[in-house]
């Protein structure tokens, strides 16, 4: 019973976003754009069930789904870190800043942690190049960075988590 | 009194946010006072966010780089006082400022109403003469429109140039039942942000353009292909759309008239190659965003097989100026085969970096030096970066080159979509080169095996380059290669891929047989080719480098020189940047 109950509240948001199909292959990205959003990335059964509902090929959705880098088919961390790599923040060093985030972390660009806290993720610009070099955690941006300003804001949030448990 | 806040991406960033909320508040609670808190999109000066505008009977004053605190500062006494707070202030109606040669030299047009309305509010465009190039094109021919464009000399401000009047004709004379007119705003570039700005500071503008450019071809419907990553310009436009919808500029009889227009925004999901108008369309159908074949060209055969037309969003914010003040006035400006100003972001190493409107033809020097203030380093600048991955770097020497889309196509650079990132001594050419490859290898859509294949041998070369293991030989290599990757892709990402490595070979070829003869790097900036010392003559033994060390490699006691221990040590600089007595040398 219960089981089944989960099953439901499960795909409750995937039937409301399919509600809005209207039959358009053009409408593919978008779904899979508010099914990311729902369900934090693509898993594989609501890829299934999109492709039996609406008559897209699994193939043809892992396709799209793989070609933009958008879409995730692996689970994020619960704090998305995305360093951006704009050409004003490479040459203002933002390699540096990367190397102490993996550092502080214990894990590689675009890596998750093993607590699922944390995925750092590489994007090819944020478009505030003046603030150069820029990082954005959690949609929030931190701009004029060093090494130090983006271990505090790691330690920062680290710190937050501890004290919530 | 008026006070606003500019809240675009970058004055968001800068903590905007935080200044508009104290303002707020300390507004609140003065009941009394007649002060109106409102925002705005970009002003430009991105390299004082956040900003703040005081518009009173004295004129209008812009206070920048303000925190909370700095903001309540400027409430107590401009506010409360009236008196203007000169120390904050970076531009003024009534006092000379430090930066006011960063507009002096420039000309706005497309960004005219950025910075000056509040963007979500379509009155305000509207007392800034929006939609008025509307009003006047629906009085004329869609022919005649069209001819308007072809006279103002306008050519396409995406990156390539093409004039829009002829694209807009191709598209008007292809027959059909149904036509698109399509706006690229899948801003890729890296370091390039005009058409955000645009599109958060002024989203009226770019509708503006797309409902006359729908009128002059024929299409009743239109779509802008916007970047998911600018969730606050999709926000805008959003609101946009749906203002010009309950003013009647958008949806049946548009100013009475027999013509009917519908726009929709789509979000991008993250593919430079979608840049490229046929990838564009294909990515609005649903697909992969892979270009195919021209012809047909899209003025033939376009979205959905239909007649269509890509402009570029600061090419269409330039359309409603242009049926208002007319094609003469626009050509006024510009040189003789490129009409017209140029966005600029303006980047990198610049001391005052931002959001940048020339005059075509005015020299690179002027931009840098006048507007942008010359090198925020203090250390000479070496090159400027035009165009992104599919520009090139022009170097300093050549800085006296008017910016146009033929002289700048005769460095090896292009005029590119608007990003213009400036380097010192301190960047290295091959790494900047590598940079750019390592951008389009992961981004081509690996249709085209020359660009799928060849970028990533120019990168496993340039890698090699950059750690000190190039071989000679390599730089041919990449020459053969380049040419081939140019010739045999399909479109413009892999046909210019190679401009950044041809152009920094072109001015810097001796930065390349540095890293490779010598397993130098020039720039001191390849991490495997540099190594950092302490001098122990000027190292205090403070302890702060050992304990900053990432990777805990420098020893040493207390009052006593330091060492690093260089089989550890990555070479991140931690040490250097935090030496307060300059013994951290790097060599």
């Amino acid at each position: 019973m219960s089981m089944e109950v989960n099953h439901q509240e499960y795909y409750a948001p995937f039937e409301a976003i399919l509600a809005e199909y209207r039959g358009e292959p053009s409408q593919l990205i978008p779904l899979l754009q508010k099914l990311q959003g729902a369900y934090g990335y693509l898993p594989q059964d609501i890829i299934v069930r999109l492709s039996e509902r609406t008559g897209i090929k699994v193939p043809e959705i892992l396709g799209v789904a793989t070609f933009y880098s958008q879409f995730r088919l692996t689970p994020m961390g619960k704090h998305v870190i995305k360093l951006c790599h704009g050409t004003a923040c490479h040459v203002n060093g933002a390699d540096n800043i990367g190397a102490a985030l993996c550092d502080e972390l214990g894990i590689g660009l675009d890596e998750t942690t093993e607590d699922g806290l944390f995925t750092i993720e590489t994007v090819a610009c944020l478009g505030c190049c003046s603030l150069a070099p820029v990082m954005m955690v959690d949609g929030e941006v931190h701009g004029r960075l060093t090494q130090d300003k983006a271990r505090k804001v790691i330690r920062e949030i680290k710190k937050q988590e501890v004290s919530a448990q | 009194m008026k006070v606003i806040v500019g809240l675009g991406s970058c004055g968001i960033a800068a903590g905007g946010m935080k200044v508009y909320d104290k303002l707020y508040e300390l507004i609140e609670n003065h009941p009394k006072l007649d002060v109106s808190l409102t925002s705005t999109g970009c002003m430009g000066m991105c390299f004082a966010e956040p900003l703040v505008e005081i518009q009173d009977d004295h004129g209008s004053a812009v206070y920048g780089l303000l925190d909370e605190r700095s903001a309540a500062e400027v409430f107590r006494t401009h506010i409360l006082q009236g008196s203007p707070l000169e120390k904050y202030i970076v531009k003024s109606e009534t006092e000379q400022c430090a930066d006011d040669s960063f507009f002096d030299k420039q000309v706005r047009i497309v960004l005219a109403r950025c910075g000056a309305i509040n963007p979500e509010s379509i009155e305000d465009a509207l007392s800034m003469e929006a939609y008025e190039g509307l009003r006047k094109a629906l009085t004329k021919k869609p022919s005649e429109v069209v001819e308007e464009v072809l006279q103002s000399g306008l050519r396409g401000r995406g990156g390539a140039g093409f004039p829009t009047g002829l694209k807009w004709k191709f598209a008007m004379n292809s027959v059909a039942d149904q036509k698109y007119i399509i706006c690229n705003a899948d801003e890729g570039d890296p370091g390039a942000f005009m058409d955000r700005s645009v599109l958060e500071g002024d989203p009226h503008s770019v509708i503006e353009g797309m409902i006359i450019g729908g009128y002059a071809i024929g299409a009743s419907k239109g779509v802008i292909y916007a970047r998911a990553e600018y969730p606050i310009a999709i926000k805008r436009l959003e609101i946009a759309i749906q203002q010009a919808k309950e003013y009647g500029y958008l949806g049946q009889n548009i100013f009475g008239s027999d013509f009917s227009f519908e726009l929709s925004v789509m979000q991008g999901a993250g593919a430079f190659v979608c840049g490229e108008e046929t990838a564009l369309m294909a990515s609005v159908e649903g697909q992969r965003g892979m270009p195919r074949i021209r012809p047909p060209f899209p003025a033939e055969k376009g979205l959905f097989g239909k007649p269509s037309n890509i402009n570029n969003v600061e090419t269409l914010a330039n359309i409603g100026w242009i049926l208002r003040k007319g094609a003469k006035e626009f050509a006024k400006y510009g040189t003789e085969k490129s009409k017209g100003t140029k966005v600029f972001a303006l980047a990198g190493k610049i001391k005052r970096g931002g959001l940048v409107e020339v005059p075509i033809g005015m020299t690179i020097r002027e931009v840098i030096n006048e507007i942008g203030g010359g090198s925020s380093s203090g250390k000479p600048i070496k090159a400027v970066q035009l165009g992104g991955p599919s520009g090139g770097c022009i170097p300093a020497e050549l800085f006296d080159t008017a910016i146009d889309y033929d002289t700048l196509a005769a460095t090896g650079a292009i005029m590119g979509s608007g990003g213009m990132i400036v380097m010192d001594e301190e960047n290295c050419m091959v790494d900047i080169a590598r940079y750019f490859l390592d951008f389009t290898q992961k981004e081509s859509c690996g249709k085209c095996t020359f660009c799928r294949v060849g970028t990533k041998r120019m990168l496993e070369i340039l890698t090699r380059i950059t750690e000190g293991k190039g071989v000679q030989g390599d730089i041919e290599k990449l020459e053969v290669l380049a040419e081939q990757v140019r010739k045999n892709s399909l479109c413009g990402l892999g046909q210019t891929a190679p401009n950044p490595v041809l152009t920094t070979l072109r001015y810097y070829r001796h930065e390349y047989e540095a890293h490779i003869q010598e397993q130098k790097c020039p720039s001191l900036q390849c991490r495997s080719l540099i190594s950092y010392r302490i001098d122990p003559e000027l190292c205090t033994g403070c302890t702060i480098c050992a304990r900053n060390c990432p990777v805990h490699c420098i020893s040493g006691e207390v009052r006593k020189a330091h060492v690093i221990n260089q089989d550890i040590c990555t070479r991140c600089g931690t040490c250097k940047a935090v030496c307060r007595f300059g013994a951290v040398m790097v060599e």
